[in-house]
């Protein structure tokens, strides 16, 4: 007897034991269940829940390693001892720092769904597994450990278990994680220090009167809000050498993740392509503003309302947000007709958030969540209309 | 209580718990968002809507007879904003600093939708008595959940409780700062209250399913 028919009968002993769910999730990680539904006619698909969550997890993994690569690299070159960007020495003291990242947000989102499983009864869900992968991307690398913890429970019982788990949220879960970190423990999200590893505690040291030099890794969009000029060019924008959360800054791996997805009919290319239309025709309307004299140089608002409108697309986490986010297809507008517009406003809203309120650089994160509340809305009236539609069709023939 | 009949005794208990205002009707939830950042701020409203509850009930089940029932909602009205009146002069006159903080709600009580809900439902049908144990107990049940709310707000968003820094000192390091814990500023928000009343609402209803209504 193999350990495939040994597990199955380990399961069949403890039918009615409390544990029973915790352990079929591991089982279903090795193996396809046995079990078979008990009545009408079912479709059987290889790609279930499990399959679409690993391509996505597979389209996050070089945004990952890359991401690694650019912790050390950023560190280092803050640091004054600059590496190679592609050095051994600047992946392992990423590798060092994310690893535990990784390893929190999996442990404590895990254990939390096990409990709910194990208290509901029901089978454990894997939609913690792209949850889980997302959560260290969107950070910044300094990011306490405990906080982060504090934050994925946060998440994942009032974003997700509350609603009645997986499939069943309204609100992206890694999205309601992160905006729990950013409103809970401000100072850890945003300003110039926490960007770069390292920086904070430089920062204290100082503080405390060490003669040393500041440690500034300030994100270009918060150079920006402040009307200072930054000195990375488009390119380093485009491949991501700048500083930024974990997994989120370049913008060329996001891309190819995105065809990926696009490609294996995870993602909706719809929801994508709106989004980008979006942003591009919000930036092209402050351009314009811009461009026509409205605005006197010296608004606060100059420098983000003068960015060249697609450079938009480059900085901060929109691209990531686009990709990964807002195509959660749990949370999106299921129609396509809807998806277009839910698309378009995300994009939209994302760089007026950015634009207009400064503090709040990453517009994309609130534009999702806003745009998350407003899907089955937007899906009630592509319904309603096509309902609409089709009664008028019906009565002109019937005339 | 033997002072109380056990049918007296019922009007009180029931809406602290399995009838809360707050939690099972739903009721004066704007208030409880409002001003739940802080304990202090907290005590001195339920305080003020007991008052306000307690009084209006008796006066107005006192004079239930004689309201015309066309007009019984201004008469309501009336006497809730007289009572309202006199207790946000009194906290003007002797807790200035803490009337300022509580700015515009203590003149929003009379807004506040469970007064006018036991005004209607209760002191219309019943005899002073009665209703004053009413008004003790709906404020009382609406208090609880205040304090409840405010206490996890306060010592999770400010760490501290009454103003006292139970936690250690944010700035100096002191107490668990020092092992680098900071205070949740989104418990200061209007959003973790709204969370935190819902956690209650969760946690009580699945200690009782009979509360849990059929969909």
């Amino acid at each position: 007897m193999g350990l495939k028919e040994n597990l199955h009968n380990i399961k069949e002993k403890n039918k009615d034991k409390k544990w029973l769910p915790a352990f079929s999730a591991l089982h279903t990680f090795l193996y396809t269940p046995n079990e078979t539904t008990h009545s009408g006619g079912h479709v059987r698909a290889a790609d279930d829940l499990k399959r679409t969550m690993t391509m996505v997890v597979l389209a996050l993994i070089p945004c990952l390693i890359f991401g690694m690569f650019n912790t050390g690299f950023q560190h280092f070159k803050a640091f004054g001892a600059p590496v190679e960007f592609l050095s051994m020495d600047a992946f392992l003291f990423g590798f060092l720092k994310i690893l535990p990242l990784i390893i929190v947000s999996y442990v404590v989102g895990l254990g939390v769904e096990v409990l709910f499983a194990v208290i509901k009864n029901h089978e454990v869900e894997e939609g913690y597994f792209v949850t889980g992968m997302l959560v260290p991307l969107i950070v910044p690398v300094d990011i306490p450990l405990w906080m982060l913890a504090v934050a994925v429970i946060f998440g994942v019982v009032i974003g997700k278990e509350v609603f009645g788990g997986t499939g069943m949220n309204i609100l992206n879960p890694a999205l309601v994680i992160r905006a729990f970190l950013f409103f809970a423990y401000p100072t850890w999200m945003s300003g110039d220090k926490v960007w770069v590893e390292g920086a904070t505690e430089r920062a204290k040291e100082i503080a405390a009167g060490a003669n040393l030099d500041a440690i500034s890794g300030e994100t270009i969009l918060g150079s920006l809000a402040q009307g200072k000029e930054f000195v990375y060019s488009v390119s380093d924008m485009f491949f991501g050498y700048i500083p930024g959360s974990v997994g989120e800054t370049s913008t060329f791996l996001i891309l190819l993740a995105g065809i990926f997805l696009v490609v294996t009919k995870i993602g909706s290319w719809r929801i994508m392509l709106s989004s980008i239309v979006g942003a591009l025709v919000m930036g092209l309307i402050f351009n314009g503003v811009v461009n026509a004299g409205w605005i006197a140089e010296g608004s606060k608002f100059y420098s983000l309302m003068s960015t060249v409108f697609w450079h938009h697309l480059l900085l901060g986490g929109f691209a990531f947000g686009v990709v990964f986010m807002a195509t959660d297809p749990v949370t999106a507008s299921q129609t396509n007709k809807g998806k277009w517009y839910y698309g378009f406003f995300i994009g939209f809203i994302s760089i007026m958030i950015r634009v207009f309120n400064p503090a709040y650089p990453e517009g994309v994160m609130l534009a999702i969540l806003l745009m998350n509340v407003f899907a089955p809305t937007i899906d009630h009236y592509v319904v309603q209309g096509n309902v609409k539609r089709r009664l008028k069709r019906l009565k002109v023939k019937t005339a | 209580m033997g002072l109380l009949s056990k049918k007296d005794a019922k009007l009180i208990s029931d809406p602290l718990l399995d009838n809360n205002p707050i939690t099972i009707q739903v009721l004066g939830i704007c208030s409880a968002l409002a001003i739940t950042a802080e304990l202090k701020a907290s005590i001195v409203m339920a305080i003020s809507v007991m008052f306000v509850l307690a009084m209006g009930n008796v006066v107005i089940s006192l004079i239930r007879n004689i309201i015309p029932s066309k007009i019984r909602i201004i008469v309501q009205l009336v006497i809730a904003a007289a009572l309202v009146i006199i207790v946000d002069q009194v906290l003007k006159a002797y807790a200035y600093e803490l009337s300022k903080q509580l700015s515009v709600f203590v003149g929003l009580i009379i807004t506040n939708c469970i007064i006018m809900g036991r005004f209607e439902a209760f002191a219309l049908a019943n005899g002073p008595w009665k209703s004053f144990l009413d008004g003790i107990g709906n404020s009382a049940g609406y208090g609880l959940i205040l304090v409840i709310v405010a206490f996890f707000r306060e010592l999770l968003g400010s760490g501290s409780l009454l103003g006292f820094k139970v936690l250690g000192d944010s700035v100096e390091k002191t107490g668990v700062y020092a092992y680098g814990y900071e205070n949740n500023g989104f418990m200061l928000l209007a959003p973790m209250a709204l969370i935190t009343v819902g956690l209650i609402i969760w946690v009580q209803r699945s200690r009782n399913t009979a509360l849990i209504e059929d969909n």
